[in-house]
């Protein structure tokens, strides 16, 4: 196909930060107002750009928190190295701006008629789009079976986690902590492998649908691992983001 | 750094005016086809280039250039935006 060169569509606009929580001691839940907002799906993404007074300017893409139909929130986790997310998570006040273009992305999402059953798999904070997931499924009182297998380095790592042992009972919400357990920890230890999978996967026999999301070799590791247990290609999506 | 599809939704959308992350590419060189999604992307240098995540071809080649996007998609042999799952 040929190439061409093509004029940048004007698609930013201005959020304004309503609240910002905290949720681990790195990670902290931003919510926006977002007056042109057109609505998101469970999964989507955004991107942010930050401009400095001198005109540099930076851009992020960051996972959506909230459910359909619920005002947007992003969850960023600080990177100590990072550029933008000190800034989010250690400086950012209700009533600052920054501007967002967004929703993205049609692939990595699920709705309540895309059926299931679910197999959730996320690494650190790919929690994120996961966790509007379940949440979208909880909202929209969707009866499609769920489990979520989630990933942390620890228990004080773990994002979200009053909610997510709310979704306990009506979906399978399970932790495995990889650098430190707290005592009489029942959950899993180390990094997500084969005989995890075996006591948490659904059978390939039942088609089940897999969003992984994490760091790029979390989710490689995982998705070949489905591949392995016979999950088509087509029904494990994936979603990888950089930082460590 | 090492990332997928979803990460150059914004771009994309920017460029082709639509969602292209659920769009189905196929690979000029080997024939695979799959999601825009789920390709293998490179932000770092100095554009983004989208390989082929089954034989590492190149796919497409964005750069920005004084506020324009150059698009090359010569590794493609299609690109449909809205593909029949």
């Amino acid at each position: 196909m040929a190439g061409t060169a093509v004029r940048g569509r004007l698609t930013w606009q201005v959020a304004t930060v309503t609240a910002v929580t905290a949720e681990t001691g790195s990670v902290r839940t931003i919510a926006l107002d977002l007056p042109g907002w057109p609505g998101h799906r469970a999964g989507q993404h955004l991107d942010v750009r930050l401009t400095a007074a001198d005109g540099y300017s930076a851009e992020r893409s960051y996972s959506i928190a909230s459910a359909d139909g619920e005002p947007v929130t992003i969850t960023v986790e600080r990177l100590d190295d990072g550029e933008v997310s000190p800034y989010l998570t250690q400086e950012l006040r209700p009533g600052d701006q920054m501007e967002v273009r967004g929703p993205i992305g049609n692939w990595f999402t699920w709705g309540p008629h895309d059926g299931g059953p679910l197999l959730l798999i996320a690494g650190g904070s790919g929690v994120v789009p996961v966790r509007a997931i379940l949440r979208h499924r909880q909202r929209s009182g969707s009866n499609v079976p769920a489990r979520l297998l989630y990933s942390a380095r620890s228990l004080a790592d773990v994002i979200y986690r009053d909610e997510l042992d709310q979704y306990q009972g009506s979906a399978e919400v399970r932790y495995t902590l990889t650098r430190s357990q707290p005592p009489g920890w029942g959950g899993f230890s180390g990094r997500v492998d084969d005989a995890m999978l075996a006591r948490i996967a659904w059978p390939a026999s039942q088609h089940p649908l897999a969003f992984i999301c994490g760091p790029t070799p979390f989710v490689e590791a995982v998705a070949e691992l489905l591949v392995a247990r016979h999950y088509l290609a087509g029904r494990v999506k994936t979603e990888r983001f950089g930082g460590a | 750094m090492t990332l997928d599809g979803n990460a150059i939704g914004g771009l994309l959308l920017e460029i082709f005016g639509r969602d292209m992350t659920n769009a189905e590419a196929s690979c000029a060189a080997c024939g695979a086809v799959g999601p825009v999604a789920e390709t293998t992307v490179y932000v770092r240098g100095p554009g983004t280039v989208v390989r082929c995540r089954r034989c590492t071809s190149v796919l497409m080649v964005i750069a920005q250039v004084r506020g324009m996007n150059c698009v090359d998609l010569s590794g493609l042999a299609a690109l449909e935006a809205n593909p029949r799952r």
